[in-house]
């Protein structure tokens, strides 16, 4: 049997048993939506098909109806599409990484950052996507045998890098997910209450695979788990080294840096648990896991982001000191109007939201407050967009030419997208905190016993 | 003369654990173990072998691998390469070993790629888990908060009743009587 230290912090609340478990994590599902789900998917609902409409008229009329010119040939696009795949990346280290590190406390909270992860892929694929302008020919990207004689994608570009380490990293996410979720929709299809529609059930059945929970297959259970845990990790480090790539290997000074793979990857850990607490949060109190997402997991999230955001501003302060450094002049320009220039104000902007105050998370009261915590993490959320915002327009708005130096100002078509993909996110998110089982019960219930706040008594 | 079944009923894995072992010891066959979550140390009790699905998946890992060099070595290299030589960073594409740093990274892809997937796919084979797959657990409480033990025997029933009773056991069902 497992044992785990008295003086350890429990890991679920109040005096469960295991049929608790089943039932709390089978509620949202069985239940009835609460006027506040209502509210916030109507909502999402509305800037999801706005998004739509902007994404529409911009396949419509071209990219020309993005605030892009000459100089600024990358702006917002690429900003969501890298803040969004950062998102993605503490979904994979929560149930990757720490499940390498046997960390219990991943358990409570893996479901919900892996469908955050599969969530925000989405919407940051969706941006590439339409930048091609012509959408329906997006299959051009893959390596297919095809009609234009002997034409081939470029295997040394990192754009093409990127196509092949974020479907692999989507699909990749979406397999380790639906494995563990089997025995969680066998659990639902299993209910004796009968609370469920007939067809809901079957649904169920139709995805628990007709999962029995045989000894043989627990075990291969475990051990996949462990396997794609073991691929998985090392596929969330290359996938944010290979969108750093897409600047890293050009040679806009500002973009032309070693230190881009390290950096983008800590960014998007950072960013990530930010995100992934804003979600539990508000989960918790919506859908009723108080006693199983406690303020110790938050606690120990917010470690990881005090963490990581002390690392990204070791990173930002080794990237100004390199720049002088190294004495070319460009590279110091760069960085000196990237502080002090027209953008001056992004730039304060990030380094408040991701240097200054994630620092405040030394203090005890303010990392194991909800409150604090709630605020704090949309605070990290805006400052992660500013980041990407200030690495890719600041390093090209004044290029080398002063003759074409400009800003940018994105239209509404810019600003409705992005609004839009947070719409379409938080749609998929609501739906999916009704539909699917929210928190891994199969897991959850094998550290009851060792870990529940009753039996540590 | 057919095995006949018996369910043993449990509220707690620890009490299946020893119940297990005792039977075991009793040279009584324990057929499978109906769980809701993995019991661990209960592979080694009932004589499971260790699965042999991380083999397969470095097998398809290494399949992976050589899929995307020989799609790399095909398209930048030998085949198409040759008819379109470039020269990419001071690299000229007439050789695989200069051009390799930047082809990496999707080889990586590749092997991650394949061997997470074909992995998942044996695994759902071997455990017959497929869209419409019918569930053999005998018991619904089976995949909730119940552990459920299937006993075969042929004719010491009653003292295979009197190991349970003597557990912690909280239902026996005989199931074939026949």
């Amino acid at each position: 049997m497992q044992k785990e230290s008295k003086i350890r912090d429990p890991l679920i609340l109040g005096n469960k048993t295991y049929h608790d478990i089943t039932r709390d994590i089978a509620r949202p599902v069985e239940g009835k939506a609460n006027k506040y789900w209502w509210i916030l998917f109507s909502l999402a609902a509305v800037l999801m098909l706005w998004g739509f409409a902007c994404m529409a008229y911009t396949i419509g009329t071209g990219i020309g109806a993005w605030g892009l010119n000459r100089t600024v040939n990358w702006a917002w696009d690429i900003t969501n599409f890298v803040w969004w795949i950062g998102i993605g990346h503490a979904g994979t280290l929560i149930s990757a990484v720490l499940l390498l590190f046997r960390q219990k406390w991943r358990m409570a909270i893996n479901r919900s950052a892996e469908a955050m992860t599969i969530f925000g892929v989405a919407q940051a694929a969706l941006f590439p996507l339409i930048h091609m302008g012509r959408p329906w020919l997006a299959y051009w990207v893959f390596p297919i045998p095809n009609q234009f004689g002997s034409l081939w994608v470029n295997f040394n570009s990192p754009l093409l890098w990127d196509v092949f380490a974020i479907s692999t990293y989507f699909s990749v996410s979406c397999v380790f997910w639906y494995i563990g979720l089997i025995p969680d929709f066998a659990m639902l299809r299993d209910r004796i209450d009968k609370k469920l529609s007939p067809m809901k059930k079957n649904l169920y059945g139709l995805m628990a695979f007709g999962w029995s929970g045989k000894a043989k297959h627990w075990q291969r259970f475990e051990e996949v788990c462990l396997v794609l845990a073991g691929l998985a990790t090392p596929l969330v480090f290359s996938v944010h080294s290979i969108v750093s790539m897409d600047f890293a290997t050009s040679i806009i000074p500002g973009w032309h840096t070693t230190i881009f793979p390290p950096y983008f990857v800590l960014g998007a850990l950072f960013s990530g648990f930010a995100m992934v607490e804003t979600l539990l949060i508000i989960m918790r109190k919506v859908v009723n896991m108080e006693a199983y997402i406690t303020i110790k997991h938050i606690e120990y999230m917010n470690v990881i982001i005090l963490f990581t955001g002390s690392l990204v501003g070791v990173a930002y302060i080794t990237e100004l000191f390199m720049a002088w450094y190294s004495g070319v002049e460009f590279e110091q320009y760069a960085f000196l109007n990237r502080a002090t220039g027209p953008y001056w104000w992004a730039y304060a902007s990030m380094m408040t939201c991701n240097v200054v105050i994630p620092q405040l998370y030394w203090i005890y009261k303010i990392r194991t407050s909800f409150v604090a915590t709630f605020i704090l993490s949309i605070f990290v959320n805006i400052g992660m967009w500013f980041e990407r915002f200030v690495i890719i327009v600041t390093s090209l708005h004044r290029d080398f030419l002063p003759s074409s130096w400009t800003m940018f100002s994105p239209t509404f078509i810019d600003i409705g997208i992005f609004v839009g993909t947070i719409g379409f996110f938080f749609v998929l998110f609501l739906l999916y905190a009704r539909a699917f089982p929210v928190i891994a019960q199969a897991e959850i219930k094998s550290i009851l016993k060792s870990s529940g706040s009753e039996y540590k008594k | 003369m057919r095995d006949k079944i018996i369910h043993a009923i449990f509220d707690d894995e620890q009490d299946v654990l020893k119940v297990v072992k005792e039977l075991k010891d009793n040279n009584i066959v324990v057929n499978e173990v109906y769980s809701p979550f993995p019991i661990h140390g209960l592979d080694p009790i009932l004589g499971l072998k260790e699965t042999r699905m991380a083999i397969t998946a470095f097998i398809y890992g290494c399949i992976g691998l050589s899929f995307g060099g020989l799609l790399i070595y095909y398209i930048m290299i030998s085949g198409v390469g040759k008819s379109w030589p470039m020269n990419i960073g001071g690299k000229p594409n007439s050789t695989f070993y200069h051009n390799l740093p930047s082809f990496v990274p999707i080889i990586f892809e590749c092997t991650v790629l394949f061997a997470a997937h074909l992995m998942s796919i044996t695994y759902l084979i071997r455990n017959n888990l497929y869209p419409g797959s019918k569930t053999t657990s005998p018991d619904p409480r089976t995949t909730d908060d119940k552990f459920l033990v299937e006993i075969l025997y042929k004719e010491d029933k009653n003292n295979i009743i009197g190991l349970l009773e003597k557990s912690n056991v909280t239902e026996i069902n005989e199931k074939d009587e026949s």
